[in-house]
């Protein structure tokens, strides 16, 4: 752990206390909910008052309940798919960068084709075939960040493998999957692990672009992107129920990234030569 | 490349006959691949949205139609016939200009095709996307540059650490406070991009601002982090030492011999950001209603229009393989050990 | 007497933390002069060669003291003054040209922005193709419109000695100007730098590691350690007699390819710039002090002759060189073969466009045996060496142990064939994994290969630790914490670990200091003779080859091109391509004397 977090500075550390922070809120916000997520407790649109501190939003129900709602949809979808796109990623990529055989060129084309294709679209096209559900929109975010992780992993795996230790166990018979998990894996962590961040960031940046879209959760459903969504009509009469959830989907992303960026640099892994985060 | 494609590639033997022109060798192959990534992304639009589970026909009519309702619908939108005829036609129909009628018209009892009805909408989302381009590409050097030439100054620290942050925001996010800034609380620009059919958006500079000003933030950030990262490097390039050692004045160096080696990384980085836009170009529009092929999609995600959404995200994917066609050209053009032969 | 092209006095270089890279630094130089500055990594010769510009990298500053050339100083004067005499009186060459040289401009650019910065850029084109004729390159449009990629290293190297002597430059510091290229490329470079110097009566500092070139061409030799000049003479009597200790430990540390000798090394390894001790810094590696005060305060520099400066309090104590010392070699016994080779071809490539590296080679090493395999890089030597241990695939031919034929792939050998042969690899920073400790990286082949308990093998690396003379203390250190030559060892160590009857050692040696190189070799002298292991020694240097193996084999563009006892093959080359490396090979001088160009063409 002290190779991740040992040397973090002042804005890292920052960083990761709201990035805490936002997850309590996300995690136990329904708990702490003053109202149901979907019962009108006043006139729709109202500013703050005593009752409903953000105010109401267009059907009259309290922003701040909603908001404590909201947050599990985003943060939850968009960890799940990170969490499979790099399981799978890691699978196919060490599968393909150690052995070398059919399934690395397979994989640099699949690869290539994602890359040729927006990822937003690749989900518009996703949620068009199979609708509109959780399932679809966790699925379809796992497979557009999966050959990216899967072609980090390759690229680390084959430069790993071609090092005198590595070919030393293989000379001296170890089976492979022993090569890869004794004298590859904890090699390539570091540098596979260093993306994380932009991941996770890239994650929730889809999955609330979708369900900004109106294409992911439905409604009565609570989501940060969806009240945007829902209330953009109303941003004048009560601008809380937009500056709300968009300052904490800015604000996690922002320190998502900040202590991603630390954590990488703390792995002596420069910066410069990471991949763009979208 | 596998010799196999070489050949099949008519041409491609002579090409390499001609080994003095390694230029038009790369264009040839690259074009080859282009159209073998669209072929491939043809068949996986086409397979995720029609032979997923999901009736198209049923969507159009909604809930209450009834089972012969459907069935006249199916074979009026030719959803009837086995898929890959259904493939074939599509693919042959794009080939030749014609994308498809749309479900919309089919919905409404005619049929309207869907060229007539994106070609405006195209010209619409190609201005947004020009005139963000227009506008990223010299910021994006410019401020990229700078912030690399002065590494670990007060600038270079501004610049990072505001370009971190916005990379993180999603589009729809800086778009929202835009507005709250520039409408419900300066009351300067309007919310909407309300551009009536027929009309040129350039005519209407005001409603362009906040669409323009949201795509910049996101991509201006992220390009302007790679432009600057590819310029350290250069600047750390032993051949930028000994420039300084052969007692070059400081602009020549920065100028003649690391910015001129750290151009080709940033076409690319460029290239990427552009193509991010198309993605960006969905949302932005969505948010602002902005009458583009952004909006246009959404809206045939939204009633399942299924013809329409394969036809339109192939034009998009088209655009984005050509991008990168154009970007690695001209990396190709910049870089002499990638132009010339040994 | 004429007065100094260079005058250095009392240079101090430091890092922004104000610990010192480069003290009490003094030199001079007059025109037409070669001084060599030799030294092992972390001597601080680097950047003392750039300070000679009054350059410095960044993080790091010239504290105090002057660089004169010609009487302008280079240490004050502000940037621009300095930034003007740079390139036009003292010029700089670096090591890798591929590197140094700009990729996006021709030949006549990377040559004439130099006249244009200095504004000598009338009849720049003229001048351009008289620069490159003085350096053998062809005077041609054709030429001028190249880029950097579309030469050879050689050529490279040349258009950066252009560049360097474009603007009539009085001093030229070149920094480990062969040192990535091959040796009759390298004696090409070195003739040329030697003439060049006559013919323009240029000062030429010349940076290296390698003692043996520098005294081929230098007419002064000046030792670096840790970061200060500790022995400085005439090259003749500086090689001849050397009166610092870590010079003597140096000079026998370099084996010579034409009269095999046991080489010796220097106790410890060179010391970081961090970890300087104060005193004297070799005093904790010296085996012959006596003087206590050696820890606590330097030496001055003590001039023992009219040219022969010396910084040690006890260099009269200083033992003579043993030039002679007799080199154990090993007659083959009869018998059957312990590893042949026979007719073996691989490569790389697809089938549609294959690649030979390696092409219809047969060798064969007896039991105890010492064969070395020569050749430059890309001759398919660690291509062969892969093969033998089956890591990479043949397309032809056949590798028996004993008489017995291996299965291509080390997968589908027997368990004792993959024991009885082992291979330790070149760079020291790959060949262990930074991940396991070393204790346990070196019981894995017991374990895996001779089945030993987990127990077992724990005590067999900890036996092996002590063979290898490393303290068993480093068997819980992970690699990371460990020197180049300490990691090597360890590596050898984990070979030992499977009891193997023959140990391939592709380039084991070649990225470390020459001192540790000797230690290493030591080394594997002393387990031949305790274990009777077979040996196959991979390198392109013939200097080891002679000092360790019994026989050799040449090997140019993945074939043999000639093979026998090493004495007689160094000594007389049938082959015409042995016959140039072994004329180019860089040799111990005691005067400046360079392979004669007619031999290596």
């Amino acid at each position: 752990m002290r190779r991740f977090f040992g040397n973090l500075t002042p804005s890292a550390w920052i960083g990761f206390v709201i990035l805490v922070a936002i997850v309590a809120v996300a995690v136990f916000g329904p708990l702490l909910a003053p109202h149901p997520l979907d019962e009108p407790i006043g006139v729709p649109l109202t500013r703050p008052t005593e009752g409903a501190p953000f105010g109401t939003d267009f059907l009259g129900r309290d922003v701040l309940s909603r908001t404590l709602w909201g947050g599990r949809s985003v943060l939850g979808l968009a960890g799940i798919a990170t969490v499979l796109a790099y399981a799978g990623g890691m699978a196919v990529g060490l599968a393909a960068g150690y052995s070398r055989s059919l399934l690395d060129p397979l994989l640099m084309r699949v690869s290539d084709v994602m890359l040729s294709f927006p990822a937003l679209l690749f989900l518009l096209v996703l949620v068009t075939g199979a609708g509109s559900s959780k399932t679809v929109l966790v699925i379809g975010v796992a497979l557009v960040q999966m050959p990216l992780v899967a072609r980090i992993v390759r690229a680390a795996t084959l430069e790993q493998s071609v090092r005198g230790f590595v070919e030393a166990a293989v000379a001296r018979g170890e089976r492979a999957t022993a090569v890869v998990r004794r004298e590859i894996v904890p090699n390539i962590l570091g540098s596979v692990t260093a993306d994380i961040g932009l991941r996770f960031t890239y994650s929730i940046i889809l999955v609330a672009s979708v369900n900004f879209l109106g294409l992911g959760l439905q409604p009565p459903d609570a989501d940060w992107a969806l009240i945007i969504s829902e209330n953009r009509a109303g941003l004048t009469l009560n601008p809380y129920v937009i500056l709300v959830p968009a300052a904490l989907i800015a604000m996690f992303t922002i320190s998502v990234n900040v202590v991603g960026d630390a954590v990488a640099r703390n792995l002596g892994i420069s910066t410069a030569r990471r991949r763009l985060v979208r | 490349m596998s010799s196999t494609s070489d050949l099949a590639t008519p041409g491609l033997h002579l090409l390499r006959e001609r080994r003095e022109h390694p230029v038009l060798l790369f264009v040839a192959r690259r074009l080859a691949a282009a159209i073998a990534t669209l072929l491939i992304v043809s068949i996986l639009v086409f397979v995720g949205t029609e032979v997923l589970p999901g009736d198209a026909a049923g969507a159009v009519l909604g809930r209450n139609a009834t089972p012969a309702q459907v069935e006249e619908m199916r074979a009026l939108m030719g959803l009837d016939r086995p898929a890959p005829e259904r493939y074939l036609d599509w693919l042959g129909g794009v080939l030749t200009g014609d994308l498809g009628n749309s479900a919309a018209g089919f919905a409404a009892g005619g049929v309207s095709p869907i060229w007539e009805e994106i070609s405006g909408k195209i010209a619409n989302s190609f201005a947004l996307a020009g005139i963000t381009a227009a506008l990223m590409i010299p910021l994006s050097l410019l401020l990229g540059i700078v912030a690399a030439v002065r590494a670990g100054r007060a600038l270079d620290h501004a610049i990072s650490i505001s370009s971190l942050a916005i990379i993180s925001l999603p589009e729809f996010i800086i778009g929202s406070l835009l507005i709250l800034v520039f409408f419900s609380w300066l009351d300067l620009l309007p919310p909407v991009s309300l551009i009536a059919p027929d009309t040129n958006p350039l005519t209407q500079p005001d409603v362009l601002v906040l669409p323009v000003l949201t795509l910049l933030g996101a991509s201006l950030a992220a390009s302007i982090r790679m432009v600057r990262a590819g310029m350290v490097e250069a600047l750390n390039a032993e051949y930028v030492t000994m420039a300084r050692l052969n007692g070059f004045r400081e602009r020549m160096v920065v100028t003649r011999y690391a910015l001129r080696n750290a151009l080709a990384p940033s076409v690319q980085v460029l290239a990427q950001n552009i193509q991010y836009l198309v993605g960006g170009i969905v949302v932005t529009e969505y948010l602002f209603n902005y009458p583009g092929l952004g909006k246009e999609l959404v809206d045939a995600v939204a009633i399942r229009d299924v013809r329409e959404v394969q036809s339109v995200a192939l034009l998009i994917a088209a655009f984005y393989v050509g991008l990168n066609i154009a970007a690695d050209l001209l990396v190709v053009l910049l870089v002499p050990r990638l132009r010339t032969q040994r | 007497m004429t007065k100094p092209v260079l005058l250095v006095r009392a240079l101090r270089v430091e890092l922004d933390s104000g610990l010192p890279i480069v003290e009490d630094l003094d030199l001079d130089l007059r025109g037409g002069e070669v001084v060599g500055i030799v030294g092992e990594s972390g001597s601080g010769k680097t950047t003392m060669a750039l300070a000679l510009l009054g350059f410095t990298r960044r993080g790091v500053a010239i504290r105090s003291g002057t660089v004169e050339v010609e009487g302008s100083a280079l240490t004050e004067g502000g940037e621009r003054s300095v930034r003007s005499l740079r390139g036009r009186l003292v010029s700089y060459v670096a090591q890798d040209p591929g590197a140094a040289l700009n990729p996006s401009l021709r030949v006549g650019d990377l040559v004439g922005d130099m006249l244009r910065a200095h504004d000598a850029g009338g009849k720049a084109e003229g001048k351009v193709m008289a620069a490159l004729r003085g350096v053998n390159l062809p005077a041609e449009q054709e030429f001028l419109r190249r880029f950097p990629h579309q030469l050879s290293g050689g050529q490279q190297q040349r258009v950066a000695i252009a560049t360097a002597l474009v603007c009539g430059a009085k001093l030229v510091v070149l920094d480990e100007p062969t040192t990535g290229l091959d040796v009759v490329t390298q004696a090409r470079i070195l003739n040329e730098i030697q003439r060049l110097r006559s013919e323009q009566n240029v000062a030429i500092v010349y940076v290296s590691h390698d003692l043996a070139v520098v005294s081929s061409i230098a007419d002064r030799v000046a030792v670096m350690y840790a970061g200060r000049i500790v022995e400085e003479g005439p090259t003749a009597e500086l090689v001849a007699r050397p009166r610092h200790p870590y010079t003597r430990g140096l000079l026998s540390s370099v084996p010579d390819p034409v009269r095999p000798r046991r080489i010796q090394s220097i106790p410890g390894v060179s010391v970081g710039v961090g970890d300087r001790p104060p005193g004297c810094a070799f005093a904790p590696r010296c085996l012959q002090r006596t003087e206590p005060r050696a820890l606590m305060e330097a030496p001055p520099f003590e001039q023992i002759d009219t040219h022969h400066r010396v910084r040690c309090f006890e260099w009269h104590r200083t033992p003579s060189l043993e030039w002679e010392a007799p080199l154990i070699t090993k007659s083959s016994a009869p018998g059957v073969d312990l590893l042949e080779v026979d007719s073996l071809t691989a490569g790389y490539g697809s089938r549609l466009a294959p690649l030979e590296a390696v092409r219809n080679v047969s060798f064969s090493v007896a039991p105890g045996e010492c064969l070395a395999i020569v050749g430059e890089s890309g001759s398919g030597k660690s291509t062969l060496a892969r093969c033998i241990v089956g890591l990479h695939p043949q397309r032809a031919g056949r590798v028996l142990l004993e008489g017995a034929v291996l299965a291509p792939g080390a997968a589908r050998r027997t368990r004792e064939a993959r024991r009885r042969i082992q291979i330790v690899f070149q760079n020291p920073n790959e060949s262990l994994n930074p991940r396991h400790r070393v204790g346990n990286a070196i019981a894995r082949p017991a374990s895996i290969l001779r089945k030993l308990s987990a127990q077992d093998a724990d005590e067999e690396a900890a036996r092996l630790l002590g063979m290898v003379r490393l303290s068993l203390g480093l068997r819980d250190r992970f690699p990371g914490e460990l020197s180049g030559g300490e990691r090597q060892r360890v590596a050898i160590a984990r070979a030992l670990s499977a009891k193997p009857d023959l140990i391939i050692c592709d380039e084991i040696t070649s990225a470390l200091d020459v001192s540790v190189q000797a230690a290493v070799l030591e080394l594997l002298s002393e387990l031949r003779a305790e274990l009777g292991l077979a040996l196959v020694f991979i390198t392109h240097d013939l200097g080891v080859v002679a000092s360790i193996a019994d026989r050799m084999l040449v090997l140019e563009s993945g074939a043999i091109r000639e093979q026998g006892g090493v004495a007689a093959v160094l000594s007389d080359p049938q082959d015409d391509y042995t016959r140039r490396l072994v004329a180019a090979a860089p040799r111990l001088m005691t005067s400046p004397a360079l392979p004669h160009l007619s031999e290596v063409e």
